[in-house]
């Protein structure tokens, strides 16, 4: 009975992790290129949330998946372009404020359009499968959540260090000005960052909400919180910091919660970011940031 | 075109905080005519974690309204009309709407579908001297020490005390109990269940807690998984309900599920599917009771109501009746027989009437104790069975 406890309760803290650090890559990502906490993102997660629920109803399921990602990608796209890119040149504190009017604006439509009340969220086949491996029982998605995030962030690590767009978005990453000087074309690789993000998003809502069943306009506020702190504890900027920030928060707050701590899982986990940051702000794998004067 | 983007973009702002603030407060269906009105606020929860069974309550009290929409006070015929707010669910927003009415100057309040936010606006009424029936809160400290709050149902007591016979009279000796952290209604039945389920002499087993807004349970059900229980007691919301049902069978946990009142909904069947089955619950009407002609008329006229509107049809689930609105019914019909026995609009003098007040309802003979509780000793007891909640027996105190 014990290890079988253990196992399960590993198992969830694990699959938490995984979908925390989806979304985490995502804030880790736009402020390696663009210096900018994107506020918005948890939001953009709550809406491909809502565009699986209504895509499930009126098209068989691996369109509806294919049409959720590239919704939601649109979606990011377009709030870069309206609400980020005009103010590239403004103070970083202005593009940020833009960042939480952004949020602030989708949850409020997501109020207006869907009502507060919580929608259920479609059951995708085979992903609640129940799998039962001894005593060890869950459904299908919780297995599959942290080996998806595994392939994805690999599949984005070889896209950064092998290609030339990902050497180019390095490139903006480390300098944006240079980079500019050396041809790099800037609109784009921004562009191509928020893709990649929102594409995370978009799976990591599949996978987070095909577990948790239900959506409400309210549902990625404190999720988004968390995966920001994940991607401040792993390093922010740093794509395995953020990865292995995800898995470090979803597998504490399991654990406390198991432990009976219910009550202050929450709490602990902004506890992590205040002493990281007290600590060792540039997070655990963050390169320490030389000021050029 | 920046400008006219940004143009745009203030303009879609403004809209969408004009659109958020403008349904909050909607009034009744009718505008009164003529100086002759009474208002009477309706405080619900209509949004937020308990908007699906508050709008049931709501759609009770419309239907008792569109009934009687007038009262006779000293040989005038006076016009009720309704003001409703929405407290969302939430304790903080609901002492805001609560001073919302009061400055309407409504003379009585209808109100409200959960506990925590009755017991936080109370101070506001009873300050104000305004009386107000709870159709649905069932936690003591709703009335308790406020003489202006009264309610038309049962306490948490009395239900976890049915709900403990019940579980430990079926055999079942161990028990696990999960509450939302911070819900009076849901810690305040969890405890109630808990005393009495040791008092019979069973063994509480376990004994968890989740925060809010919380989605994710499989770290709280795997350790209840862990202890072994023979039976669940999860008093919690509508919108909690399936996720909890859903996930702790996933876990493999066969234990038996049981919950109060609040779990009468037909969504959480619609959410929770064949998991639900099984699932046992009390609460405060049968449509299918078929004992008093009173609560048979109820029915067919709240059906044919419900059918009447596609709105309604489709938030309600069906054309099935909740208890909730059966009591919200009856909250409305004591409201304004009080009106008629005060005969006056003055809500001090409501209050005094309500005090003495004995009047049949569709939930059984309603009048008040000293603390403003309606005297109630009856509860059925209903049991989720091929997609439909199937009344399984009554239960009466000694």
């Amino acid at each position: 009975m014990g290890s079988t406890y253990l196992l399960q309760q590993l198992l969830t803290g694990i699959s938490l992790g995984g979908a925390y650090a989806l979304i985490a890559v995502g804030y880790s990502m736009v402020y390696g290129i663009l210096m900018l906490i994107n506020f918005a993102h948890a939001d953009i997660f709550m809406m491909a949330g809502y565009f699986m629920i209504f895509s499930f109803a009126a098209m068989p399921w691996p369109v509806a998946i294919v049409v959720v990602i590239l919704g939601t990608i649109l979606l990011g796209v377009t709030i870069e372009k309206v609400a980020y890119k005009p103010l590239r040149s403004a103070p970083r504190m202005s593009i940020m404020i833009s960042a939480i009017g952004m949020s602030y604006l989708l949850q409020n439509l997501a109020t207006y359009l869907f009502s507060a009340l919580p929608q259920a969220y479609p059951a995708i086949p085979g992903l609640k499968k129940l799998i039962k491996l001894g005593d060890l029982n869950s459904s299908m998605v919780t297995f599959v959540t942290p080996i998806i995030t595994i392939i994805l962030v690999v599949l984005l690590m070889m896209l950064l260090k092998r290609t030339k767009i990902g050497m180019a978005m390095r490139a903006v990453s480390k300098d944006y000005d240079t980079a500019k000087l050396m041809g790099i074309k800037i609109n784009q690789i921004i562009s191509l960052t928020f893709v990649i993000g929102s594409a995370l998003a978009a799976i990591g809502s599949i996978l987070y909400f095909t577990d948790r069943m239900s959506v409400t306009p309210f549902s990625g506020t404190l999720l988004g919180l968390k995966c920001f702190v994940a991607a401040v504890l792993g390093g922010i900027g740093s794509v395995p910091g953020a990865v292995i920030g995800g898995f470090i928060i979803g597998i504490t707050e399991t654990t406390l919660i198991a432990m009976g701590y219910s009550t202050f899982s929450s709490a602990f986990t902004f506890l992590i970011l205040i002493i990281i940051l007290m600590v060792r702000p540039t997070g655990l794998l963050g390169e320490t940031l030389t000021e050029k004067v | 075109m920046k400008k006219l983007l940004s143009l745009i973009l203030t303009v879609v702002l403004v809209f969408s905080l004009v659109a958020c603030t403008s349904d909050s407060s909607t009034d009744g269906d009718q505008p009164a005519s003529g100086d002759n009105v009474i208002k009477i606020g309706v405080f619900e929860p209509v949004t937020g974690e308990n908007g699906g069974g508050g709008f049931q309550e709501v759609l009770g009290i419309r239907y008792a309204h569109q009934l009687t929409n007038t009262v006779e006070i000293g040989g005038e015929e006076y016009t009720i009309e309704l003001v409703e707010v929405d407290n969302k669910s939430d304790r903080t927003e609901a002492v805001t709407v609560a001073s919302n009415l009061v400055a309407q100057n409504v003379s009585a309040i209808i109100g409200s579908y959960g506990s925590g936010v009755s017991i936080a606006a109370g101070p506001t009424y009873e300050e104000a001297q305004i009386p107000a029936v709870a159709p649905s809160a069932t936690n003591p400290q709703v009335t308790l020490g406020n003489e202006y709050y009264f309610r038309v149902c049962f306490l948490d007591p009395f239900q976890g005390e049915v709900m403990a016979n019940y579980a430990f009279q079926d055999g079942l000796t161990k028990a696990a109990v999960i509450t939302q952290l911070g819900d009076d209604y849901s810690s305040g039945l969890g405890n109630f269940f808990l005393k009495a389920f040791e008092e019979l002499g069973g063994e509480i087993v376990s004994e968890q807690q989740f925060q809010t807004g919380d989605t994710d349970f499989k770290a709280i059900l795997a350790n209840v998984k862990n202890a072994e229980p023979d039976v669940i007691f999860a008093p919690s919301s509508v919108a909690t309900a399936p996720l909890l049902i859903k996930q702790a069978r996933e876990l493999g946990i066969e234990a038996k599920i049981m919950a109060g009142d609040t779990w009468e909904n037909q969504a959480i069947i619609d959410n929770a599917g064949a998991d639900a089955e099984g699932v046992a619950l009390s609460t405060f009407f049968d449509e299918n009771d078929t004992s008093s002609p009173l609560a048979g008329e109820f029915v067919t006229g709240f059906k044919e109501f419900l059918n009447g509107n596609d709105e309604y049809l489709n938030k309600n689930g069906g054309d099935g009746v909740a208890a909730v609105s059966a009591l919200g019914f009856d909250a409305y019909n004591v409201v304004v027989e009080a009106i008629k026995v005060a005969q006056s609009s003055d809500s001090v003098a409501i209050k005094d009437a309500l005090k003495g007040l004995s009047l049949d309802g569709v939930t059984g003979s309603i009048s008040f104790d000293e603390n403003g509780d309606a005297k109630k000793d009856m509860a059925y007891i209903k049991i989720i069975q091929d997609g439909k909640f199937m009344f399984d027996k009554t239960v009466k105190t000694q």
